[in-house]
């Protein structure tokens, strides 16, 4: 393990330490309630915290086929989690059978052997004309168009996006080559960090909402100040990135905002089907797609946008073996 | 090996155990509406261990007895109680065979439309669950309303999608003296599909 990923480790560690020590003196100091409860999930978070983040410092030191196993099951128990409250119907059952069981698992092969070309065209090319092509068989035209795009959505956000975290580390930089893992962890932390702080800040002075009607929680301070404070921590983090300290600091902008925007575009969703969570797995957090919910939007453009302004260019060839192999 | 397999049912379907009995000790009797073959072991899965051991689900004979494999999965590994749905006479029926079992202290899960829904709706309740608890009415009758199994396995597919699934326990009912058959498989489905009937 390098030095830059044991300052990354150590760093998110005490994070989480301080999290947890300021977790057990405010559990003392609450009096009414409400403020029990509230400080009750915020520990319940904070410990939900710790198994995930030892989760995903361990495979990602295990290295990329590892990272990608546990990428490919975040999408699988996210898309479970979005097809549920989906009020999908008996038409829809075959193509979400084809959605689970092959085309997740193609998607993620394609990302473990690396092939570049076929993953950013297999779920938004093939997958694509694949649903409706294999929903119409049914012969069931009620609710076509809505059943098709849902099953679409859940592809592109739980499967698509959600594949470019682990594929951050197959992005060719210059003078950054086999040092990919700690941008992997810069970005998770970076989103992740967004999200704790805006509920900070948005708890200790939040008041005016940004959009009442689709988060009642998110207010401007919270974000304003969440997405600034998160700005600064991982400006200072740039010795683990391809970045310069302002490259950073852009970097780190862009990806709050579409993470603050991820958020609110899955809870416009998640309103939209009457549901206050997507499910009740992590402890404090709700289900997976509450806790992913902005790194979601903020994944594929982190990854074009660093490929494109630092990168050395992806290689779309199929890797030399399936050439072989196929006789070309 | 039993806890292990309702360990790995609850995994798949994301079913929760319950924390506690729904009613108080002793054998019960599980209503549940039915639309995949994997309802009873949801039902199943979802008791707690203790009650686990001594729950037996009732199983369809003309299904269960068909081949081998099938008896010894429904006999050895779930215990269940088959009923015959055909050729019903004073001898094998079914209300005798599951009285039998809640006489001898277990508790029992069963399906009172008799068959698999299509649709995911509740159909129409059979006289089973009316002639049990005339039978029994000291017993109390648990509806467990099951949630999104209709979307996971549906009738006509042998294709399973992994969707969560859900096991609502409710307040358990009685069979009121002189209730007339009609009215109470009435008040028994309300009660399986409505949250807040009695």
């Amino acid at each position: 393990m390098d030095p830059e990923t044991k300052r990354l480790l150590a760093l998110t560690g005490g994070i989480l330490v301080l999290a947890s020590i300021a977790g057990y003196l405010l559990s003392r100091r609450a009096t009414t309630d409400s403020s029990r409860a509230t400080i009750a999930n915020l520990n319940a978070r904070i410990r939900s915290w710790w198994v995930m983040a030892a989760i995903f410092s361990a495979t990602i030191l295990l290295g990329p086929t590892f990272t990608t196993v546990l990428f490919a099951a975040l999408s699988f128990l996210a898309m479970r989690e979005f097809i549920t409250l989906n009020r999908t119907d008996r038409a829809d059952h075959e193509v979400l059978f084809w959605a689970f069981f092959v085309i997740l698992p193609l998607h993620y092969f394609l990302v473990g052997i690396g092939w570049y070309g076929m993953f950013t065209i297999f779920i938004p090319v093939y997958a694509f004309v694949f649903i409706p092509f294999r929903r119409v068989l049914t012969g069931e035209t009620h609710n076509f168009l809505a059943s098709t795009s849902r099953i679409q959505w859940a592809l592109l956000i739980c499967v698509y996006a959600v594949s470019h975290m682990p594929m951050i580390l197959r992005l060719p930089l210059r003078g950054y080559e086999g040092e990919n893992a700690k941008l992997l962890f810069f970005f998770v932390l970076t989103v992740q960090l967004s999200d704790v702080l805006q509920y900070v800040w948005g708890k200790t002075c939040g008041k005016h909402p940004v959009a009442p009607q689709v988060s009642p929680h998110k207010t401007w301070e919270g974000t304003v100040g969440g997405i600034l404070s998160t700005v600064l921590v991982s400006t200072l983090l740039w010795w683990a990135t391809p970045f310069q300290p302002w490259q950073a600091a852009l970097m780190a902008l862009l990806v709050c905002l579409a993470g603050f925007f991820g958020g609110l575009v899955l809870s416009a969703i998640k309103r939209d089907l009457g549901a206050k969570d997507w499910g009740n797995t992590i402890a404090g957090h709700g289900g997976f797609l509450d806790r992913i919910d902005s790194l979601c939007f903020a994944a594929p453009l982190f990854f074009h946008i660093t490929g494109f302004c630092f990168g050395t260019g992806m290689d779309p060839r199929p890797p030399a073996w399936l050439l072989e192999w196929i006789g070309r | 090996m039993r806890s292990i397999l309702a360990a790995i049912m609850r995994l798949v379907t994301g079913v929760r155990r319950l924390p506690a009995l729904p009613h108080a000790d002793g054998p019960a009797v599980y209503f549940a509406n039915h639309a995949s073959h994997m309802d009873f072991a949801v039902v199943w899965a979802a008791l707690p261990d203790e009650e686990r051991e001594r729950t037996r689900p009732a199983a369809a004979e003309d299904y269960w007895n068909a081949t081998k494999l099938r008896r010894c999965v429904a006999c050895q590994l779930f215990r269940a109680i088959l009923i015959p749905r055909r050729e019903v006479t004073r001898a094998n029926h079914p209300a005798e065979r599951l009285a039998a079992a809640l006489e001898a202290g277990c508790s029992v899960i069963l399906f009172p439309e008799g068959t698999r829904s299509e649709n995911g709706e509740t159909g129409e309740f059979k006289s089973g669950l009316y002639h049990l608890a005339k039978r029994h009415p000291e017993i109390p009758l648990v509806p467990v309303h099951l949630e999104n199994l209709s979307r996971i396995l549906p009738k006509g597919s042998l294709l399973p999608v992994p969707l969560i699934a859900q096991a609502h326990f409710r307040t358990p009912i009685h069979i009121e003296a002189g209730e007339s058959k009609p009215v109470f498989l009435a008040r028994a489905r309300a009660a399986l599909e409505d949250p807040v009937a009695p």
